[in-house]
């Protein structure tokens, strides 16, 4: 059975494009893919992204939870509404799901995990919980709302009260606080500056119906994915999965090997880490004409390797991807394009960032 | 949905075939097969001079999210491409029954190879059928 968001109608009303994501109704784009992805990059665009399963952890001891949950150390967030990005790893050090966790008091904190991972990891999360007396709580009442853009911000803070604004306008990135019944988090999944609000099921439509008034374009999947692709944002499912540790997946970053914290996954991957020589993700970007995509099989001195996300870059005019290479690749490759074999350059990522090309892609 | 030219013939996979007053056989993909593909970023046209067979893939069109073959209706030599397209994909979006025109075929059997096309009436009922 298909589910749908409370904002299902207003998709369909604005002349959606619906499609099947993780098994829930959602808009692929409402005309052009590519124009949202450009409102998104030169003014505000908006996705619902109520799909996405918001996560309550209650109890004296979640800190204590967390750090041994999640790849990333929460000991980072020490003021309230600080949040982190971290993987969530098996005994193996493979990714059962990548995450945002906020922490919201010494007894509370919050996680945003993905749609199409739900089940496995609200069961994981539950058997780890037990052992630390954490109450597990599923936010099914909220929805989430992401609005991204260069002007996304003002247009956020033009819609709330005076006190809620002045709180909203001083946070930094990566911080979200709480004012007009709303959890408005500086955060996204775009590479642009904006907000994910989340927001009472019952508030979800009027909310929308005010971003849009206040000249905010709804914006489908399909631009989040060119968009999240350009910032350089992995997409769980093809960029990683359980086969796969953070180093093969340039998500070492996420994972704090800080002194004495026994995390979930931690032996397999200090070990991998110490022996070396396993596989690498890295950005390319083909400079001929076509387009890059999941499955493809690229071809490197060190033997093959495949294209994970992939996609036509709007913001670039070109082809743009992750791929999963051996050891030690670096320069031009070769991708296998319907049998033509088709140069690619390795490049560090993000492609795009803050509407721009980054020098060198 | 944009009203279906009455002088075009379709193949299943949602290629349009219009015969041309002097005999040559335009051909492009549906305002139904753009819809569906979404903004084209990138089209592989066939080279003039080349022999096409009917129902064989002879060209490809790529949208953001994937790419698709196009079918020659008519067996023949490719007589023209269309130019414009490689810089400007999005035309087929646009116009694709018009200016979308991709590659136009010399036919070598059209007489009978054109009895398997079908006509707009039984290709619209195709896309009624599919989209439920």
């Amino acid at each position: 059975m298909t589910q749908q968001t409370i904002l299902n109608a207003t998709h369909r009303a604005l002349g959606a494009k619906m499609v099947d994501f993780g098994g829930w109704d959602m808009p692929l784009n409402y005309g052009s893919q590519i124009e949202e992805h450009h409102v998104v990059r030169r003014d505000a665009g908006m996705f619902d992204v109520s799909h996405m399963t918001v996560v309550d952890l209650h109890g004296a001891r979640t800190r204590e939870f967390l750090r041994h949950l999640l790849a990333n150390s929460v000991d980072k967030l020490k003021v309230s509404g600080k949040a982190l990005y971290s993987c969530m790893l098996n005994e193996q050090g493979g990714v059962i799901d990548d995450l945002i966790v906020y922490f919201l008091g010494d007894d509370f904190f919050r996680v945003v995990v993905n749609a199409s991972t739900r089940d496995k990891d609200l069961a994981w999360i539950e058997q780890q919980a037990k052992s630390f007396e954490v109450k597990v709580s599923e936010r099914a009442d909220l929805s989430m709302i992401a609005v991204q853009g260069p002007n996304a911000r003002a247009k956020v803070l033009g819609l709330l009260t005076a006190e809620t604004r002045a709180k909203v306008e001083k946070i930094g990135k990566f911080v979200a606080v709480e004012g007009d019944g709303l959890f408005i988090a500086r955060t996204g999944y775009t590479g642009e500056d904006g907000f994910e609000i989340i927001v009472p099921e019952a508030q979800a439509v009027a909310l929308w119906n005010r971003l849009k008034e206040m000249g905010v374009a709804p914006a489908g999947l399909g631009a989040r994915d060119t968009l999240r692709l350009e910032a350089g944002m992995n997409l769980y499912g093809q960029d990683m999965e359980e086969s796969v540790t953070p180093w093969e997946a340039n998500l070492g970053w996420t994972v704090a090997l800080d002194e004495g914290r026994d995390f979930i996954g931690r032996d397999v991957l200090e070990k991998q880490k110490a022996a070396g020589g396993h596989a690498l993700m890295v950005g390319l970007v083909m400079d001929e004409k076509g387009v890059l995509r999941h499955g493809q099989r690229v071809v490197t001195p060190n033997g093959d390797g495949e294209i994970l996300s992939g996609s036509f870059s709007p913001t670039l005019g070109k082809a743009v991807a992750f791929a999963r290479v051996p050891a030690g690749t670096s320069g031009t490759l070769r991708v296998d394009i319907r049998g033509k074999l088709v140069p690619v350059r390795v490049v560090k990522y993000p492609f795009v960032r803050d509407g721009k090309a980054i020098d060198g892609i | 949905m944009q009203e279906i030219p009455g002088d075009l013939k379709f193949l299943k996979s949602h290629e349009w075939a219009r015969v041309e007053d002097k005999g040559t056989v335009t051909v492009g993909i549906s305002e139904h097969a753009q819809g569906l593909l979404g903004d084209l970023v990138y089209v592989e046209l066939p080279s003039v001079g080349d022999t096409v067979k009917a129902g064989h893939a002879v060209a490809v069109v790529e949208s953001v999210k994937a790419a698709s073959d196009v079918y020659a209706p008519v067996s023949g030599e490719i007589v023209a491409v269309n130019e414009a397209l490689p810089d400007k994909p999005e035309t087929i979006n646009e116009d694709a029954y018009g200016d979308g025109w991709i590659f136009v075929i010399k036919p070598d059997n059209l007489a009978e190879e054109q009895e398997e096309l079908l006509d707009p009436d039984a290709y619209a009922e195709l896309i009624e059928s599919e989209d439920h």
